[in-house]
């Protein structure tokens, strides 16, 4: 099989499908998550810092990550579909499906973020007189932001993995490889297929981790709490697993 | 004491899951087989699949009634997947009967299919079958696939047959099954016969909401739908004349494994065939896609207006 | 609504089935998840290769992994085992990192007192360390229970019957009754095998109430 695969991918009839794919597929996963982080990532700090709303972030969150994916796709595309024209028809009911699915991460990172701050910080920021925007923006955020980090990037892989879905309404990207495979039978297609998505996950989240690694605060990551949250950090650092542990960790518990 | 505890949180913590699991279904034994999603069934049982479009599945409920009727043990597999999918689960026993048209089975089987009418093609499908599988009586009832346009774009173009196509076809978005772009009774072979270039292929369904849908919105301008299909008729949909007979004879016919073939099924299944013809088929259909009726009740509405169960 | 109530028995068979195929994984996923969690958090070597490996499982294609997993398994085309191993694999994926954080926010002072105790390493494992870290791993299952259940239905596609399949008939026929009460059914799912996690994880952490109530 791992022949098979080599073979498909390096075959040079396959070198301009295989790019158009893939920059289809990072097009909706791009797209999808910046959606989905404008409108999760205020929310959360909404959120996190009045206090106000915990139960409906907690809730929301839980009934969207039990829609299920496909259902929810054919919904959009059967409703939706017949009012569309153009492409559209095509990247929109996909479009929504993968917002859905990304935001529960990056609310309950942002939310559990925020919250988490040390209270004894805010406590300092608000003596030392700032308002509430400031201590939002200048305390909590960057205090917050290996969590947020967290989410995003646990999103980014769960779109990453379920935009291939869109392919079964007639949406382009890597998912065209398993689609098209499945109906000619073709394994090193569809293999080839998983395989690209698999790589393209791995190389996201490593540039994730890198931005992440400029954009968190040392004095963030040094003393953000004791051990736990060094071993946190460090472990979403160096691996490209899905960061989803603290974040769900906190949903689970504020039930 | 807190030796025997320790363990036991520990042991149940372990259990958690397993609860989890079994909890909010039935009980019983976790371990067991999904009930009805058993990987074999009984030597006695045939299990009838289908392919991924209402009518194949109605065909299989039909089917299915049919053998049940005769005192035969069925069991039902819908929805497979696409020919490339379900005849190699026929092969590896998956399944052991599933509803097959004449024209693309032969084609499927036997890369240089040539005959055409429908007597012809049956004969050469059954010459080029493999030696497990075995086709019964084909019935009058024919779901040959189409390739249709709109009313306004056959106007636009002056569109009466495929051949029509041939100057106009650069400009148009050709939609169909994913299968299609590989398949000789697709993109290549309508090349071939036709000489049509299309400006692109989209990749949709097997003739399902999205191929309607999206030649309803101009999406695809010409798309792969079956002659059976309530939504040409319901959406006024031009079906395109085939003069060099590409879309050889499509007779509904059942595949078989051959090992499961006995006077009893071979007699159900044939005196099925006997009974369907086109506008009864598509009558049917029309029941299920439009009407939104279950597949397996129309099948068992049929088979009873026709004494067959 | 009427689409519902005189489908009745296919919605339940289809739970049912459901509920096997989203719910054995999680159980043989934990089996699994435990020692190689343990193993990430024992070996400082162990973990990045373990979370790494597992991670990436999670982003392979469920489409793929279906279709590609009889060749490898040489099992029948049909047979829910590939559904069964599958879900295994994502449930895996999910909580060897689960298991290996929840085991690693013990703190030092615990595993010191259980020392002193006279506890030794197997049985400070399973009976203080693992016991501890139940809040932790059940948020872990949870989050996979909801992803097994969702995952699931893709199964469909491939023909392994499940309530996945309203999705496809109802889509096949352009008809929204059977997508909906498939929708709904699958949230119904999550939310019991959530209850069940949350229960039973109380009833482990009897600790967690008396804090509460203090």
């Amino acid at each position: 099989m791992i022949n098979d695969i080599i073979a498909w991918l390096t075959d040079s009839a396959h070198r301009d499908d295989i790019v158009q794919r893939l920059l289809e597929h990072l097009q909706y996963v791009l797209l999808a998550t910046v959606i989905a982080a404008g409108v999760a990532i205020p929310a959360g700090m909404w959120v996190g810092h009045t206090g106000r709303g915990k139960f409906a972030v907690v809730n929301i969150s839980g009934f969207a990550r039990a829609i299920p994916t496909l259902g929810l796709l054919f919904f959009i595309v059967l409703w939706l579909g017949p009012s569309l024209s153009g492409d559209l028809a095509f990247l929109l009911p996909s479009l929504i499906v993968l917002v859905v699915l990304a935001i529960p991460p990056i609310l309950a990172g942002t939310y559990a973020g925020i919250d988490e701050v040390d209270p004894a910080a805010r406590d300092a920021a608000r003596g030392m007189g700032m308002r509430g925007w400031q201590v939002l923006f200048k305390v909590e955020v960057p205090c917050a932001l290996p969590l947020i980090f967290s989410g995003l990037r646990s999103a980014l892989l769960q779109v990453v993995a379920t935009a291939t879905i869109a392919a079964t309404v007639g949406l382009g990207g890597l998912g065209r490889f398993l689609i098209d495979g499945l109906a000619v039978r073709d394994y090193p297609q569809m293999a080839s297929g998983a395989v690209l998505v698999a790589a393209l996950a791995l190389v996201i989240d490593l540039v994730a981790a890198v931005v992440q690694r400029f954009a968190v605060s040392r004095g963030v990551t040094g003393r953000f709490r004791t051990r736990r949250a060094r071993v946190a950090v460090g472990s979403t650092a160096e691996s490209p697993a899905t960061a989803e542990s603290p974040a769900t960790t906190t949903v689970g518990t504020a039930h | 004491m807190t030796h025997t505890k320790t363990v036991l949180t520990a042991v149940s913590a372990l259990a958690l899951a397993g609860l989890a699991a079994c909890g909010s279904s039935s009980g019983g034994d976790p371990l067991a087989q999904p009930t009805g999603a058993g990987s074999k069934a009984p030597s006695g049982t045939i299990v009838v699949g289908s392919a991924n479009f209402p009518e194949s599945e109605l065909l299989m409920d039909i089917y299915a009634g049919a053998l049940k009727a005769k005192g035969v043990t069925v069991d039902t597999k819908p929805n497979i997947g696409s020919r490339e999918t379900y005849i190699p689960a026929l092969k590896d026993g998956s399944i052991d009967l599933v509803p097959e048209y004449t024209g693309v089975l032969d084609q499927y089987f036997n890369k240089s299919a040539k005959a055409t009418d429908s007597q012809a093609v049956y004969d050469e499908l059954k010459a080029s079958l493999p030696s497990g599988l075995q086709v019964l009586e084909k019935s009058a009832a024919e779901d040959k696939d189409a390739v249709v346009v709109t009313k306004d774009t056959a106007t636009k173009y002056n569109l009466k047959s495929i051949a029509d196509l041939g100057p106009v076809a650069k400009d148009l978005v050709l939609g169909g099954p994913p299968e299609w772009k590989t398949r000789e009774s697709g993109v290549p072979g309508l090349k071939k016969v036709y000489g049509l270039n299309f400006k692109e292929f989209k990749p949709l369904d097997a003739g399902g909401p999205l191929t309607v849908q999206a030649l309803k919105n101009g999406q695809v301008q010409a798309a792969n739908l079956f002659t059976t299909d309530p939504n040409v008729p319901a959406n006024g949909f031009v079906v395109l004349e085939d003069p060099k007979s590409f879309f050889a004879a499509q007779n509904v016919v059942p595949l078989i494994t051959k090992s499961k073939v006995n006077d009893t099924v071979s007699s159900a299944l044939n005196a099925v065939s006997a009974k369907l013809d086109t506008s009864t088929l598509a009558g049917l259909v029309k029941q299920v896609v439009i009407d939104k009726k279950d597949a397996e009740d129309v099948a068992s509405e049929f088979l009873k207006q026709a004494g067959l169960a | 609504m009427d689409w519902f109530t005189s489908h009745l028995d296919d919605v339940w068979r289809l739970s049912v089935i459901h509920a096997y195929l989203a719910g054995i994984p999680l159980l043989l996923g934990l089996v699994v998840a435990l020692p190689l969690g343990w193993l990430a958090r024992r070996f400082s070597w162990a973990y990045p290769p373990l979370i790494i490996g597992t991670g990436l499982l999670y982003t392979l294609p469920s489409l793929a992994v279906f279709i590609l997993l009889p060749g490898i398994l040489h099992t029948q085309i049909l047979d829910p085992v590939n559904v069964l191993v599958a879900m295994t694999v994502y449930t895996v994926a999910l909580l060897v990192r689960t298991v290996a954080d929840g085991l690693g926010a013990i703190p030092d002072d615990v595993r010191l007192a259980a020392n002193a105790m006279g506890y030794r390493p197997v049985r400070r494992l399973l009976g203080v360390e693992l016991p501890l870290a139940v809040p932790v791993i059940s948020a872990g299952l949870r989050v996979a229970a909801v992803s097994n259940v969702s995952i699931v239905s893709v199964a469909a596609i491939i023909g392994v019957e499940q309530l996945g399949s309203l999705f496809t008939d109802g889509f096949n026929r352009d008809f929204f009754a059977p997508i909906v009460t498939g929708i709904i059914a699958c949230g119904v799912l999550s939310l019991l095998f959530d209850v069940v996690i949350v229960v039973v994880t109380r009833l482990l952490t009897p600790w967690t109430r008396a804090r509460a109530a203090s």
